[in-house]
C-alpha cells in the first residue's frame, strides 16, 4: 500500500437477504484528502461508510487502515470515527459530556484516571473552540440548533484524532441556506485539521464544490473515480454524466447546456421554451434532427419560444462515453 | 450479547411457564403425589362432578359478563367524554381507583355496604361483587379506550359534523368504529380481571354467592388437592383460549 | 338521532356531560364514598360487637407507631422491594431481549403477557404445588437422594418474594420494552464508533435513557407488592404477616374496623406519597 494511501477498500462486496448493496468496490483515499462518496439513494454509499465503520462486516473483500486491516475488528477498535446523519447526541448529556464521551477509551481498554484529565480537557476546550461551541458547552441537545447539534457531532467525533473521519449525509438535515454556508466551514475545518474525510452525499454540488476526490457510485457498484473536475468535464459513463449536471445527448456525443451556444451559424433548432432564473435563462429547443437539449443564455435574452435559431459548441467541449457497460477498474 | 441475552430469554420463558405446564402435567397424574403414577383423567371427573365448584364457575361467569359488559360500555363513554374535554377529578379518581391496594378497595366496599345495610334490608350478594366489579374495572376501560384516542384525528368527527351528523352522530358512525379494538381489548381486559379477583371479592361476597377464585383459594389453603390442578389448567386454558380467540377476532 | 335537523338538539358539551354521568356516579359509589366512610371509620372506636361507635379519637393513627406495627411495615417494604428490584433484574435482559429480536417482538412480547392474563389466583398456587413439603421440588431432590428430608420451601418470606416476582414480572418487563423500543439504534452505534465496549454502552447510554421505563415499572410492580394480600397469605402462611393482611385480619377476624380503617389510609398515604415522588412531570395522569 503507498504511504500517501490512508484508507483502502479492496474489492468489497455487501450482499444482504433482498439485494446486492454493494458490489465488488475498490478504493484509495489519500491522506489527509476530503474524499467523497456521490450517488444516488441506494446505491451502496453509506453502506460502505458503515463497512468502514465497522456496523456492517463485508460479504467479501478487506478494508485496510493505514497498512492494518481492520474489516474484522468491531467499531470501539478501529480509530475511524462517524458523523451520524441524525448526529445522534446523548440526549442524556451535555455538549461537553457528549464530546468528552469518547476520551476515556484509548483503542478499546477504558483509560486511567489519571492518564485521561488533563490533556484531555484542553483538548475539549480546544475542539469547542474550532466549532465555535464553547458558550454551549453546558447545555443539552434538546436545547441547540439544528445546526448546532450537527457541529457538536463534528467536535466529538474529531475531538478523539481518528486516522479518518467517516460523515454520512451531515448536511442534509440542514436548511438550504445554512447548507451553504456550512459547506464552506467543513471544507475549512478539515484543511486546518487535517483529517482524512470520507463524506457520503446525494448532493452533487455538495461534492463538487467540497470535495478533493470524488468517487461516484450506482447501484452498488463504482461508475469513476476523480478531482471534481475531472468528473465533471470528462465523465467516463452515461450515468457520471447525467449525475453531475444536465448532459444533452447528440448523436452518440454528450455536450453540457452551458457549452452551448445561441449564434448566428450552426445547427438549426427551435426554441420552444424561456425560463427565467435569475443569474441566466434556461433555454429549451429541439434540434432539426430531433434531439431535445438545452442551453443557457444571459438574464436578458431576446430568445422567444417559437423562434428559430442557430446553436454550436466548441468540439473541445464533446464528451464521448464508453458505453453504459464500462466500470472503472 | 445477543446470543448471551438469548440464552438468558430462554431460562426467562421457563421460569414463567414451567411452574403452570408443571401444574398441567400434575393434573393428569393418577397419584394424589407430585410423583407421576399414571395418566388419569379422575381428577377431571372430580371436579366434574363438584357441585360447589360448578356453581360458583357458574357465579363467576355471569358476574363477570354483567360486569364486563357494564364497565365496558361506561368506560368507553367515559373515555370519549374525557377525551372530548379532560375533567381532573374523574380522572384523578379513576388513576386513584388503579393505584389503590386492592385490600384497601376491598375494605372500603366492605365498610360502605355495611353501613348501607343499616338503612336499606339488603345483604350482601351477587349485586355488590358486580357493582364492585364494575367499580374497579371502570379505570382498566377507560384507559385502554382513551389511550386509543390519544391517536385518533379529531378532525374525523368534525369533518362528520360538516358533513351533516349531529354529535352523537359523529361519535356513533365515525369514531366508535375507529375504537371498536380498543374496546374488544378492554372488554378482554375487564373480563379477564373479574374472573380472577379474589381479595375484593371474597370481601363483598355473600355466604350463598360463592365465586370461582373464593374455592380455589379455599380448596389451596386445606393442602394437598389434586382436583385443584385440573381446575387451574381448565381456568388456565380456557381464558388462554379465549385470549387467543379474541386476538384472532381482533386482526380480523 | 344522527343526521343534522335545525338547531343542535344535543349539544357538546351536553353530549360529553351525559357519557360521563355514570362513570361520575360508579366512581363516586365504588371509590369516593367508600373511601369517605374508611376516613370517618379511621376516627372512630372500635364496636362492641361489630362495625364502630363513638367516641371520635385518633387512637387509631398513634397506635401506628406501635413498634409490632412498624416491624410490619419495614416487612412488607423489606418484602415489596426485595421483590421489585429482583423484576428490575431480571426483567431488564428480557425487555432488551424483546426489543431487539427483530421481527419476532410480537411473539416473545405475548409469551411474557399470555401468563399473565391467566389467573393471578392459580398462578401464586403453582408456586404452592412446586414449594411445598410433598411438592416437586422436594420430592424431585428425595428421589434423586440429594436430600432425605424435604426442605422447609414454603411459608416464609423467600417464597413470598417469588410468588410476588413470578406474579408482577410482566409488569415490568412491558413499561421497560415500551422503553427499549423507542430507543434510537444510531445512539448505540455512535457509543460504539466512539470507543464504547457493549458493556460500556449498557451503563452510559441505554440504562441512562431508559430511566422513565425503570420507574414506571418499578412502581408499577412496588406498590401492589407493598400491600400484598394473596400471595403473603397462601405462600407465606401464619409467619408471614404483610400490611395487607393485617388489614384483611382487622375487617374480619379481628373485627377492629376503625384500626382497620387506620392502616389503610396509611397504606394508601404511602402508595400516593411514593407516587408523587417518582412522577414524570409533564406526563398527564389518564
Amino acid at each position: 500500500m503507498p504511504p500517501e494511501t490512508l484508507l483502502s477498500l479492496r474489492h468489497l462486496s455487501k450482499d444482504f437477504a433482498t439485494q446486492r448493496a454493494v458490489v465488488d468496490v475498490s478504493l484509495e483515499v489519500p491522506r489527509g484528502a476530503f474524499f467523497s462518496l456521490l450517488g444516488p439513494s441506494g446505491c451502496g454509499k453509506t453502506t460502505i461508510l458503515r463497512m468502514v465503520a465497522g456496523f456492517e462486516s463485508p460479504t467479501s473483500g478487506e478494508v485496510w487502515l493505514n497498512g492494518q486491516r481492520i474489516d474484522a475488528l468491531p467499531p470501539y477498535q478501529r480509530n475511524v470515527n462517524t458523523v451520524f446523519q441524525s448526529y445522534a447526541l446523548f440526549p442524556h448529556l451535555t455538549v461537553q459530556g457528549n464530546i468528552e464521551f469518547g476520551l476515556v477509551y484509548d483503542k478499546g481498554h477504558k483509560k486511567g484516571p489519571k492518564e485521561t484529565k488533563n490533556a484531555d480537557i484542553n483538548r475539549v476546550a480546544e475542539v469547542l473552540k474550532q466549532v465555535r461551541l464553547e458558550a454551549k458547552a453546558s447545555r443539552k441537545p434538546s436545547e441547540l440548533s439544528g445546526g448546532e447539534r450537527q457541529r457538536v457531532a463534528l467536535a466529538r467525533a474529531i475531538v478523539l484524532q481518528p486516522d479518518v473521519l467517516l460523515l454520512d449525509e451531515p448536511l442534509s438535515a440542514l436548511d438550504p441556506q445554512l447548507r451553504k454556508q456550512v459547506r464552506g466551514e467543513l471544507r475549512d475545518l478539515q484543511r486546518r485539521v487535517g483529517v482524512t474525510f470520507l463524506f457520503v452525499t446525494h448532493d452533487q454540488e455538495e461534492a463538487l464544490s467540497m470535495s478533493d476526490q470524488i468517487a461516484v457510485m450506482n447501484a452498488g457498484a463504482l461508475e469513476q473515480v476523480g478531482t471534481p473536475r475531472e468528473i465533471y468535464v470528462r465523465p467516463r459513463t452515461r450515468f457520471v454524466a447525467d449525475f453531475l449536471g444536465a448532459m444533452n445527448w447528440i448523436g452518440g456525443i454528450g455536450v453540457r447546456p452551458e457549452a452551448v451556444s445561441i449564434c448566428s451559424e450552426g445547427r438549426k433548432a427551435v426554441v420552444t421554451g424561456v425560463t427565467y432564473l435569475g443569474s441566466f435563462c434556461h433555454i429549451a429547443m429541439t434540434l432539426d434532427s430531433g434531439e431535445v437539449i438545452s442551453a443557457q443564455a444571459p438574464p436578458d435574452s431576446p430568445v422567444q419560444p417559437g423562434q428559430a435559431v442557430c446553436v454550436t459548441w466548441n468540439p473541445e467541449d464533446e464528451v464521448r462515453c464508453l458505453g453504459d457497460e464500462v466500470r472503472l477498474q | 450479547m445477543k446470543r448471551g441475552l438469548a440464552v438468558y430469554a430462554v431460562f426467562a420463558y421457563a421460569f414463567l411457564h414451567v411452574p403452570l405446564l408443571i401444574l398441567a402435567i400434575f393434573s393428569f397424574n393418577s397419584s394424589k403425589f407430585a410423583v407421576w403414577e399414571s395418566f388419569s383423567f379422575q381428577w377431571y371427573r372430580a371436579v366434574a362432578a363438584d357441585a360447589n365448584l360448578i356453581e360458583s364457575s357458574v357465579n363467576s361467569l355471569i358476574i363477570a359478563i354483567v360486569a364486563t359488559a357494564a364497565a365496558t360500555i361506561i368506560g368507553t363513554l367515559a373515555a370519549y367524554g374525557l377525551w372530548k374535554k379532560g375533567s381532573a377529578w374523574l380522572s384523578g379518581s379513576l388513576y386513584l381507583s388503579l393505584v389503590t391496594p386492592e385490600i384497601v378497595t376491598g375494605v372500603s366496599l366492605l365498610a360502605l355496604f355495611q353501613w348501607i345495610f343499616r338503612f336499606a334490608h339488603l345483604r350482601l350478594g351477587m349485586h355488590t361483587v358486580i357493582l364492585a366489579h364494575v367499580g374497579f374495572s371502570l379505570a382498566y376501560v377507560v384507559v385502554v379506550v382513551l389511550a386509543r384516542l390519544r391517536s385518533y384525528d379529531r378532525t374525523l368527527e368534525e369533518a362528520a359534523l360538516d358533513l351533516g351528523a349531529t354529535e352523537f352522530g359523529a361519535f356513533y358512525r365515525v369514531t366508535l368504529p375507529y375504537l371498536a379494538p380498543a374496546i374488544a381489548a378492554a372488554a378482554m381486559l375487564a373480563f379477564t380481571v373479574s374472573i380472577d379477583d379474589y381479595v375484593i371479592t371474597s370481601l363483598v361476597a355473600g355466604v350463598d354467592s360463592q365465586t370461582l377464585p373464593m374455592v380455589i383459594y379455599t380448596m389451596a389453603r386445606r393442602g394437598v388437592n389434586p382436583a385443584l390442578n385440573a381446575v387451574s389448567t381448565l381456568l388456565v386454558f380456557g381464558l388462554g383460549m379465549l385470549i387467543l380467540l379474541s386476538e384472532r377476532f381482533r386482526k380480523a | 338521532m344522527f343526521r343534522r335537523r335545525g338547531p343542535a338538539p344535543v349539544n357538546t358539551k351536553t353530549l360529553r356531560n351525559i357519557f360521563l354521568a355514570p362513570t361520575a356516579i360508579l366512581t363516586a359509589i365504588t371509590m369516593l364514598a367508600p373511601l369517605a366512610i374508611i376516613v370517618v371509620y379511621s376516627l372512630l372506636t372500635r364496636g362492641a360487637y361489630v362495625g364502630v361507635e363513638l367516641p371520635w379519637t385518633i387512637e387509631n393513627f398513634t397506635r401506628l407507631w406501635d413498634p409490632v406495627y412498624g416491624i410490619i411495615f419495614l416487612r412488607s417494604f423489606w418484602i415489596a422491594a426485595v421483590a421489585t428490584t429482583l423484576c428490575l433484574v431480571l426483567g431488564f435482559p428480557l425487555a432488551m431481549f424483546i426489543a431487539r429480536s427483530g421481527p419476532r417482538k410480537n411473539l416473545y412480547l405475548s409469551l411474557v403477557i399470555l401468563p399473565f392474563w391467566t389467573s393471578f389466583l392459580i398462578r401464586t398456587y403453582a408456586w404452592m404445588f412446586l414449594l411445598r413439603d410433598t411438592g416437586i421440588i422436594n420430592s424431585a431432590l428425595q428421589a434423586l437422594r440429594i436430600i432425605r428430608e424435604p426442605l422447609p420451601l414454603l411459608y416464609n418470606d423467600g417464597a413470598v418474594i417469588l410468588g410476588l416476582v413470578y406474579g408482577f414480572l410482566p409488569f415490568m418487563v412491558l413499561p421497560l420494552y415500551a422503553t427499549l423500543e423507542r430507543l434510537d439504534p444510531s445512539l448505540l452505534e455512535a457509543a460504539a464508533d466512539l470507543g464504547a465496549r457493549p458493556w460500556d454502552t449498557l451503563v452510559r447510554v441505554t440504562l441512562p435513557l431508559c430511566a422513565p421505563g425503570i420507574r414506571a415499572g418499578a412502581i408499577l410492580v412496588f406498590i401492589p407488592c407493598l400491600g400484598t394480600y394473596l400471595t403473603s397469605d397462601l405462600l407465606g402462611g401464619s409467619k408471614t404477616v404483610l400490611i395487607g393482611n393485617l388489614v384483611q385480619n382487622q375487617f374480619t377476624a379481628s373485627r377492629d374496623w376503625p384500626f382497620g380503617a387506620a392502616l389503610s389510609l396509611a397504606l394508601m398515604a404511602i402508595a400516593i406519597g411514593l407516587l408523587f415522588a417518582v412522577r414524570n412531570r409533564g406526563e398527564g395522569l389518564l
